[in-house]
């Protein structure tokens, strides 16, 4: 479980997060919606300590992830994550990029960490990719090698920072599809998104963020179809309005 | 009579003295790249770890790379002798020619791990890599891509500076050269052989750098 603990994030003067609790339990699927710098990336961010925070706490089950005492790096195992831009590393193949960390961070053997690479890369469909370098391969397929990767290293939560964000529109699908394959063998994931239609779909709850601050909790169901709040029903009446507007200005 | 000098043309015997100038000169720019390199990557790391270690480190860059090698080397064998270290000609020269090496490769290590896009740093955080970790199996091999061809570059100006190794009484091939000239009088072939030696020395060294930049290319 990971309990967000009114936790404030600040860059400077600015206050990104401004007090946030809330909770991931076991299994679930939590979607953060929210307009861009409403800080639902920095706090994905925090979770697993690659931002520091300046007050409150964020606990993964039972550790502290901001204490000096934690080894953070024994705990970012527990903690996959998934960027925005595609960051396979480029000079590795598909292959050494999902055995890089398990060997050297969960020290398996080679040959070991190889069979387990070629698994997870089975996984998500890059089976045959296996050789190719980064470059030769398309965006979508690089999202799906950055998730076979961190669930390489046997991670108990999985984190997405709107993935499909920089994908082309026609390889949105294959990433999306890859998470619904997750969620569907248990994997408890908070996914950071834009895509209203996944989160309404997929998520068990979602949150939306207002300004560094948890605007609206509540299942899928309620929160998208039902919002209770303003700022809710602004956010959501715009972002459907988006893809609407595009369709008018490519008919027009 | 009239007064003669014993050996007044080149002879075969030459070959031989000439083939060990050539050896030493080899010998000198290997163990100066050597040391200059592993100097220079230290270095050029300490640079990009925080803007103290930068600041700090500014003064020794900024001599070395500033001041002409000929009047380093002369300077850093009187130094080095008025201090009582009292070594080989070739020790000195891998000294000088390689403090210069580490400042220069400093820069183009310091380039290369700035040209390494954050994302992957995070990246490899995120999997469990602590910094160590990512410095070897991320940020260094990409560091090299970026790096390789300007340091080939001071590779090349590295063999051809230690020509000057000559003054502080290392004998290699320019050293050799001069010599045979101040003999011989034999000018315009002993210059022509000595810049065809560079260039055969040095040609390998640039060739092999394009096979390995194709190899490597990401």
């Amino acid at each position: 479980m990971i309990e967000i603990r009114s936790v404030r994030k600040t860059f400077g003067p600015l206050e990104v997060l401004k007090g946030i609790s809330l909770d991931v339990n076991k299994g679930e699927l939590l979607c953060l919606l929210g307009a861009s710098g409403s800080g639902k990336s920095t706090l994905l961010q925090c979770i697993n300590g690659l931002e520091p925070i300046q007050g409150g706490e964020i606990v993964v089950d039972g550790v502290s992830v901001h204490d000096s005492k934690t080894n953070i790096n024994t705990l970012r195992r527990k903690l996959g994550i998934v960027f925005q831009q595609y960051n396979a590393f480029p000079h590795l193949t598909a292959l050494e990029n999902v055995a890089l960390a398990p060997r050297v961070v969960a020290k398996r053997g080679r040959a070991e960490a190889r069979a387990l690479a070629q698994k997870h890369l089975d996984h998500v469909g890059l089976g045959s990719k296996a050789g190719s370098l980064p470059s030769r391969m398309s965006g979508g397929q690089q999202q799906r090698l950055a998730i076979a990767r961190a669930l390489a290293m046997e991670p108990s939560y999985m984190l997405f920072d709107e993935v499909t964000s920089a994908l082309d529109p026609e390889l949105v699908g294959e990433v999306l599809e890859t998470m619904r394959l997750l969620k569907g063998e248990g994997m408890t994931m908070v996914v950071v998104t834009h895509d209203i239609g996944f989160a309404r779909e997929s998520a068990d709850r979602v949150a939306f963020l207002h300004q560094g601050e948890v605007c609206e909790i509540g299942t899928a169901a309620d929160l998208i179809d039902n919002p209770q709040k303003s700022q809710t029903q602004k956010f959501l009446r715009r972002e459907r309005q988006v893809p609407l507007a595009a369709v008018e200005r490519t008919v027009a | 009579m009239q007064f003669q000098f014993a050996q007044q043309g080149l002879t075969w015997h030459d070959t031989y003295f000439l083939a060990e100038g050539l050896l030493n000169t080899i010998q000198l720019a290997a163990s100066a790249t050597a040391v200059g390199t592993i100097g220079g990557v230290v270095l050029g790391w300490v640079r990009t770890v925080s803007v103290t270690a930068r600041v700090a480190t500014t003064p020794i860059v900024d001599i070395l790379r500033s001041v002409p090698m000929i009047i380093q080397l002369i300077l850093a064998n009187s130094f080095l002798s008025i201090m009582g270290f009292s070594t080989s000609p070739f020790i000195f020269g891998t000294v000088a020619l390689g403090a210069w090496m580490s400042a220069v490769t400093a820069e183009v290590v310091r380039a290369g791990l700035l040209s390494v896009p954050s994302h992957y740093r995070k990246s490899a955080r995120s999997l469990g890599m602590n910094r160590l970790q990512e410095l070897v199996h991320i940020s260094f091999p990409l560091a090299f891509r970026t790096a390789l061809a300007p340091w080939i570059n001071l590779v090349l100006s590295l063999i051809k500076d230690s020509a000057l190794a000559g003054v502080i009484g290392y004998v290699e091939y320019m050293r050799a050269t001069q010599t045979l000239i101040t003999r011989t009088h034999e000018t315009w072939i002993l210059l022509l052989g000595a810049g065809l030696l560079y260039f055969i020395i040095c040609y390998p060294v640039s060739k092999y750098s394009r096979r390995l930049e194709r190899k490597i290319a990401v």
